[in-house]
C-alpha cells in the first residue's frame, strides 16, 4: 500500500492500444454518426457522455495493480452561455474531470463531444483548435504565469501559438482584454512582470489570457481560492460579467459552496468519482436530495457567533479509496440513511426529483 | 496569588519591524490586546496585514532580519519579554503556549513516525522518559480523535485532516494553557474543516484551553470565537466580543469585510473593498484605512486613538 501512490501512472497515455484503436475505428466511418448525435440539440456546446477516467497502478514500475477510478461514469450537457459549477472535496475526481475536458487526459471509456465532434476523434490540429475554444483559468495565478515574461508577452503567447500574425491586431486584442478585466491604464501594466502584481491583478491577467482567443467556453479551477476575502468577490463578479457579456459557457470548479450561488445556474456535486446530484442552484440549496450534499451544506459556515456554541454534524470517516471504491453507492459507509442490502449492493441510478434535479440516491426510489 | 485576577495573556505595545533592503517593514505596529483563561480570540485580517508576524512575535519565533522588537507580553502577570532567549525556550514556548503552524499538515517530518514527533515536546520540555511521553501522545490522540495505531505511521500515510489533528495533538501534548493556531483549516475541505473545529471546540471545553486563532476566513472563524480582533496594515483596528461583532461590526473596515463574505443563505449580494491594503514599508500617516474608507472625513488625516464603545475598542475617529 505504501508506495502505491508513487506508482500511479497516467494510464490514458500508457495504453496507446486502446486509444489508437478507438481513433482508427472512428476515423473510418462513425464520425458522421457522432456528429449526428450532437446535432439534434443545436444549443448544446459540449456533452460529456459516460465519462470514465482511470489511472493505472503499477507494481515495481510494470505489472498491473489495479486502477484508480478518478472519474466513473459522469454525464452532462453544457449549453451555450451556461455557467455550471462542479462541487466536491479534494480527491473526488473534479480535477481529473476538468483535465479530461481540457483534453489533457484521454478517457478510458466514454467521450466528450464538443460542437458535435468527439474529442477522442480529433486530430492534433483539431485539438489545437479545440483548445483555442476553451479558456482555462488556473487556481494559482502566480504559478500559472511564466515569471520571466512580462504581461504583454504572457497575453501575446496564445495568439502567437494560434497564428494571429499581425502585431497590430495582437496589441489591439491585448488592449481590449486588459480593459475588459479592468487592468487600466493598460500601458502601465504591459511591461510588468507577474511578481510585481498583487494576487487579484495576477488573477485578472490569467482571466484576460483565457479570454484572448475569444473562446466559447471557460474552465475555471478554483479561481478565487488563493485570494483574500475582499478581492474574491471582485474577481467572481468580473468573471460573471464577462460570462454574460460574451455569452460564454463556464465550468466553475470549487469546493466552496458559498460562492457558487452567485455565479452558476446549475450545480453538480461530485463524490468519489461520481456526480451524485445535479440540480439548478436554487433547487439544490433549498432542497438538497443527496445526504452528501446535505452534509456539505451544513458543514459550510456562516459568520454567526452562535456557531461557537454548537457542534457541527459531520459524517464519520473519510472519502473512500478510489482504487477499490465501495460497492453500491459510494457514500454508503458514511451515510446515516444507509439501507442495508440495497445501498451497499446496488449502484443507485439517477432519480429525478424536479425537472433538471437528478439525485443518485436510493432514498428517492 | 495574582494568578486569579491576572489575565492569561496581556499584550501591550507589541512592535515587530523587519529590516529589508527597501527599508523597514512595519509588520506588527503597536498591538494591544488581552486574553483570558479558556477564551478564544480570533485575529482576522487579509494576507499581508501582519497577523502571522504577530503570532511569531508572541512566541518569539523570529527570523534574523529584525529591526525592532519591543513591547510587553504578560503571561499570567509575568512579563516574558524580559526573559533571555534560552529562558523563554525552556519556560514559555511549548510549556505555556504552543503553536500549530500554517499548513501544519505539511509541517510534519516525513522520516519520523507521527508518534515520535507528537511525543517529542514531552521528551524535551516534560523531562519524562520515552514510554511516558508516548502514553501522553496517545492520550492527546484520543482528544483530537485520531486512532491510536496512527502513532506508528508516517505522515504520508495520513490524510490531510488526520495530519492536521496530529499537529494539534503535538501542540497539546505538554498541556500548555494557550495554543496559537495560524490558519489551521485554510487548505482543508469543508467537511474536514467542520471536523477540526469540532475537535477544537471539544478540547477548549474538556481541557479548559485558550486559543489565539489567526485566520482570514471570517465564516469559519465564528466557529470558535469568543472575542474578535481585526487587524489591518499591522495594527489592530477593532476588538470586541463575537456576539456583537458578527451582528454589527464597528470599524468601517470590519463592516466592509463582513459584507464581502459570500453567504449560503439569505439574499444579500456580497460586496468587495475597492483598492488595496497599503504597503507596510511606508504605511500612510493618519488612519491606515482612510484611502479605502467610504466614511472618510477630515479627522482621518491624524492617527486615530483607540476609543472604547460599550466594552469594545475601535481605532476610528467615527467613535470619538
Amino acid at each position: 500500500m505504501a508506495n502505491v501512490e508513487d506508482n500511479i501512472k497516467d494510464v490514458t497515455q500508457e495504453i496507446p492500444v486502446d486509444a489508437s484503436t478507438l481513433e482508427n475505428v472512428t476515423l473510418e466511418g462513425p464520425l458522421e454518426a457522432e456528429s449526428d448525435k450532437g446535432k439534434p440539440n443545436e444549443d448544446v456546446l459540449m456533452s460529456v457522455q459516460d465519462l470514465h477516467v482511470w489511472f493505472e497502478l503499477r507494481r515495481f514500475g510494470f505489472g498491473h495493480a489495479g486502477y484508480v477510478h478518478a472519474v466513473d461514469g459522469v454525464n452532462f450537457d453544457l449549453h451555450n452561455g451556461e455557467a455550471i459549477a462542479i462541487v466536491g472535496e479534494s480527491g473526488c475526481g473534479k480535477s481529473s474531470l476538468m483535465k479530461t475536458i481540457l483534453g489533457l487526459y484521454r478517457p478510458i471509456k466514454g467521450q466528450i463531444v464538443f460542437q458535435g465532434k468527439s474529442l477522442n476523434d480529433m486530430t492534433t490540429r483539431e485539438l489545437k483548435w479545440y483548445r483555442s475554444q476553451v479558456g482555462y483559468i488556473q487556481q494559482d495565478p502566480y504559478g500559472a504565469m511564466a515569471p520571466f515574461m512580462n504581461v504583454e508577452r504572457i497575453l501575446e503567447e496564445p495568439m502567437l501559438i494560434n497564428g494571429v500574425r499581425d502585431k497590430n491586431e495582437r496589441m489591439a486584442r491585448i488592449r481590449q482584454a486588459m480593459t475588459e478585466v479592468k487592468m487600466t491604464p493598460v500601458e502601465d501594466f504591459l511591461p510588468k512582470f507577474p511578481h510585481l502584481l498583487s494576487g487579484g491583478q495576477q488573477q485578472r491577467i490569467v482571466i484576460a489570457r483565457a479570454m484572448i482567443l475569444n473562446p466559447k467556453m471557460l474552465v475555471a479551477d478554483e479561481p478565487v481560492s488563493m485570494l483574500d476575502a475582499s478581492v474574491r468577490v471582485e474577481i467572481l463578479k468580473l468573471l460573471f460579467s464577462l460570462q454574460k457579456k460574451h455569452n460564454l459557457a463556464v465550468i466553475y470548479i470549487t469546493h466552496d459552496l458559498s460562492t457558487v450561488r452567485y455565479f452558476s445556474r446549475r450545480i453538480f456535486v461530485m463524490y468519489a468519482g461520481n456526480a451524485v446530484e445535479k440540480a439548478r442552484t436554487d433547487d439544490l440549496l433549498r432542497n438538497p436530495g443527496h445526504p452528501y450534499t446535505t452534509a456539505l451544506l451544513s458543514g459550510t459556515s456562516e459568520p454567526d457567533a452562535n456557531n461557537a456554541k454548537t457542534f457541527k454534524v459531520v459524517p464519520p470517516g473519510e472519502p473512500p479509496n478510489l482504487i477499490k471504491p465501495p460497492a453500491g453507492c459510494r457514500y454508503h459507509p458514511r451515510c446515516p440513511y444507509m439501507i442495508k442490502g440495497l445501498c451497499d449492493e446496488q449502484v443507485p441510478p439517477d432519480f429525478q426529483l424536479e425537472p433538471e434535479h437528478l439525485v443518485a440516491c436510493w432514498l428517492h426510489k | 496569588m495574582t494568578m486569579q485576577t491576572e489575565k492569561l495573556l496581556r499584550i501591550e505595545n507589541l512592535v515587530l519591524h523587519f529590516k529589508t533592503s527597501k527599508g523597514s517593514v512595519r509588520a506588527v505596529d503597536d498591538v494591544n490586546f488581552d486574553l483570558d483563561f479558556n477564551e478564544a480570540v480570533v485575529i482576522l485580517g487579509e494576507s499581508g496585514c501582519g497577523k502571522s508576524s504577530l503570532a511569531k512575535a508572541i512566541l518569539r519565533l523570529l527570523p534574523r532580519n529584525i529591526q525592532k522588537y519591543s513591547g510587553k507580553v504578560y503571561l499570567k502577570g509575568v512579563d516574558v519579554m524580559k526573559y533571555a532567549d534560552e529562558e523563554f525556550r525552556k519556560n514559555v514556548r511549548w510549556v505555556e503556549m504552543s503553536l500549530v503552524p500554517q499548513a501544519a499538515m505539511n509541517s510534519l517530518n516525513p522520516v519520523l513516525k507521527v508518534g515520535e514527533q507528537v511525543s517529542e515536546p514531552m521528551l524535551i520540555h516534560g523531562g519524562v522518559g520515552k514510554d511516558e511521553a508516548m502514553a501522553q501522545a496517545k492520550k492527546m490522540f484520543q482528544h483530537v480523535g485520531v486512532p491510536e495505531e496512527f502513532l506508528h505511521r508516517y505522515a504520508f500515510e495520513l490524510s490531510g485532516g488526520m495530519r492536521q489533528r496530529a499537529a494539534i495533538a503535538m501542540a497539546l501534548v505538554t498541556a500548555p494553557d494557550l495554543i496559537i493556531l495560524d490558519e489551521p483549516t485554510s487548505a482543508l475541505d469543508v467537511l474536514t474543516q467542520a471536523n477540526i473545529f469540532n475537535v477544537l471546540k471539544r478540547i477548549k471545553h474538556e481541557l479548559q484551553m485558550s486559543f489565539i486563532l489567526i485566520t482570514h476566513d471570517i465564516a469559519t472563524s465564528s466557529e470558535l470565537a469568543d472575542t474578535v480582533a481585526v487587524m489591518y496594515a499591522g495594527q489592530i483596528v477593532e476588538v470586541g466580543d463575537a456576539e456583537r461583532f458578527f451582528k454589527q461590526p464597528l470599524h468601517p473596515y470590519s463592516y466592509k469585510l463582513m459584507k464581502s463574505v459570500p453567504r449560503l443563505r439569505g439574499t444579500e449580494e456580497p460586496e468587495f473593498i475597492a483598492g488595496q491594503p497599503p504597503s507596510l514599508l511606508n504605511p500612510p500617516t493618519g488612519c491606515r484605512f482612510k484611502d479605502r474608507c467610504p466614511k472618510r472625513f477630515d479627522k482621518c488625516e491624524q492617527e486615530p486613538p483607540v476609543f472604547m464603545q460599550d466594552g469594545r475598542s475601535v481605532k476610528c475617529w467615527l467613535y470619538a
